[in-house]
């Protein structure tokens, strides 16, 4: 088991986020946890890879593991540098002060696998030409969907072997959303494990090998791409009837 | 024509021990986006330092014989050693008084009030320490001068202005073209994105605080050399001027912090070249509010748009 999510308590402050959350990702899978605003997913990502907000999530139960090891411990910066995790958080969050060059270079900070690096970004320009073609410019002048390349781009660059998206699909046109999971499912192919957080479930189902459905904090429904996609009350709720 | 040439040597002097102090705030503020008021001290106890560690190896405390080493050899040594523990002092300020507050969340307001207080504890722990008494700094590079046609300068004067310039491009360098230096800046705009990259943030701060207090450090040990008393106060009225100086640079960016520097020593002795020597710093900083009022981000400043 690649990562393994166990009866997770999560607080905010006061007030529990996540009521008890288990799910697992095996190596190689796409898993989806779908569910409305406020269900409880980026907590999820953000406890896993612990972005730290200001007053961060905080777990009070449960555990994470990866492969087979608890990571609740594991200072955030490591979690990328050696068991190469990689968050694309909601947002972007690139460094809109860097060009892009810098933003896809800062990513590769911590790699120890100096060798690959020239290769990687090969890959990520011949993935995203528009990254190539902008790559001098500050990445602030970029538009959404191209800051968007750049987020997963830069997950890339550093060395990800799993990767944990946060709302791809917002803010993109229906064009750009398909050829953006069209890439995602490439990369996947090359053997990338993705655990991919939507709230459009439509798009998400598609794509992913398996999903969980998140609701106010808790699991309430999981199986399939097919079996949720097919189950009346995941379509009733989350795909427009 | 003479006294021209004498002025601009004594303007880029002036400005090399502005611009080195004025970088150890804009590399913190481009970092953190925190007013280091403690760094016009920190370059106090640089100079100081480099007083115990020069009569240190002229022999005056009976462990090496005087006379062992050369001013040259000296000055060698206290180059380095004066820079790495006056950055040990810069990191032991953001570790026991900076980080603590940031770890816990505080508004900038308060660590900028942290910074004036630490600044405050340096002055009087020195004083405390060592007393009111003035300290003599020992000379250490025989002087020379040496004569361009009408022209003459000092081997130091050389040696200070050579430094700054070295130092901006090493700087400007680290900056712009290594990981460390692109860390330094994406820092500033989205420190919580950081971690994300696996970068250990702590780490780009600690060298941040490393940069800026080594070269005030450097500064403190150079200015001793040109001015040879050594004071607690020394460093306040400098530590304000080339603050001021970075941000009408443009706080942030290297090259302001340099320009700025230059702009106002320049500034100051055209002052003093035409009027009363009374009259320098009220028309010198006349002459920075007319520029902050025309370009109020500095000269290469530029608006931040987003700022979380």
């Amino acid at each position: 088991m690649l990562l393994s999510v166990k009866n997770l308590h999560v607080k905010y402050g006061n007030i529990e986020a996540l009521h008890g959350i288990s799910f697992d990702v095996e190596e190689g899978e796409i898993v989806t946890l779908i569910g409305a605003n406020g269900a409880g997913k980026s907590t999820t990502l953000h406890t896993i890879t612990r972005l730290p907000p200001p007053d961060g999530p905080r777990v009070t139960q449960g555990d994470i593991l990866f492969k087979g090891q608890s990571i609740l411990h594991t200072p955030p910066h490591k979690i990328v540098s050696d068991l190469h995790i990689t968050l694309a958080p909601e947002g972007r969050r690139i460094f809109g002060n860097l060009t892009v060059l810098e933003n896809l270079t800062l990513a590769t900070y911590a790699r120890k696998d100096r060798d690959r690096i020239h290769g990687d970004l090969q890959r990520v320009f011949e993935l995203f030409p528009r990254l190539e073609e902008r790559s001098k410019q500050r990445s602030e002048s970029l538009s959404g969907g191209e800051q968007q390349m750049l987020a997963v781009g830069r997950a890339l660059m550093s060395g990800s072997r799993f990767l944990l998206l946060d709302e791809p699909s917002m803010g993109l046109a229906p064009l750009l959303m398909f050829e953006k999971f069209r890439t995602l499912k490439r990369l996947n192919e090359e053997g990338l494990s993705i655990l991919l957080i939507e709230q459009n479930a439509r798009i998400a189902l598609k794509f992913a090998h398996r999903g969980y459905v998140l609701d106010t904090g808790e699991i309430v429904a999981q199986g399939t791409s097919e079996q949720l996609a097919n189950d009346p009350d995941v379509k009733k709720a989350y795909l427009g009837g | 024509m003479e006294i021209l040439i004498q002025n601009i040597f004594n303007a880029l002097q002036w400005g090399s021990f502005y611009a080195l102090i004025a970088l150890g705030y804009t590399l913190v503020y481009g970092v953190l986006l925190l007013i280091n008021f403690a760094h016009g001290d920190v370059f106090m106890v640089g100079a100081y330092i480099a007083f115990f560690l020069t009569t240190f190896l002229l022999g005056q405390y009976g462990v090496i014989a005087p006379g062992t080493l050369t001013g040259a050899t000296i000055l060698m040594l206290a180059v380095p050693l004066t820079m790495i523990l006056t950055s040990l002092v810069g990191v032991t300020l953001e570790r026991i008084a900076y980080r603590p507050l940031r770890n816990k969340g505080a508004h900038r307001l308060y660590v900028v009030i942290t910074a004036l207080m630490c600044g405050l504890i340096l002055e009087n722990g020195n004083l405390a320490l060592l007393g009111a008494s003035r300290k003599k700094f020992p000379e250490l590079l025989e002087k020379t001068i040496w004569t361009f046609g009408n022209i003459s300068v000092t081997n130091l004067k050389v040696l200070v202005i050579f430094t700054a310039f070295v130092v901006f491009f090493l700087l400007q360098f680290v900056v712009t073209r290594t990981k460390t230096g692109m860390a330094m800046r994406a820092i500033s705009y989205d420190k919580f994105a950081i971690p994300l990259m696996g970068i250990p943030i702590n780490n780009i701060i600690v060298f941040t605080f490393v940069l800026g207090s080594g070269f005030a450090g450097l500064a403190g040990l150079l200015f001793a050399m040109s001015y040879p008393i050594l004071e607690p106060y020394m460093g306040a009225l400098i530590g304000w001027k080339a603050f001021i100086a970075a941000v009408v640079g443009g706080i942030g960016d290297i090259r302001g912090a340099f320009l700025g520097g230059f702009l106002l020593a320049f500034v100051e002795i055209g002052v003093v070249a035409v009027f009363p020597s009374t009259l320098r710093d009220l028309m010198a900083f006349s002459v920075l509010l007319i520029i902050l009022w025309w370009k109020p981000t500095g000269l290469f400043g530029i608006a931040k748009t987003t700022k979380i």
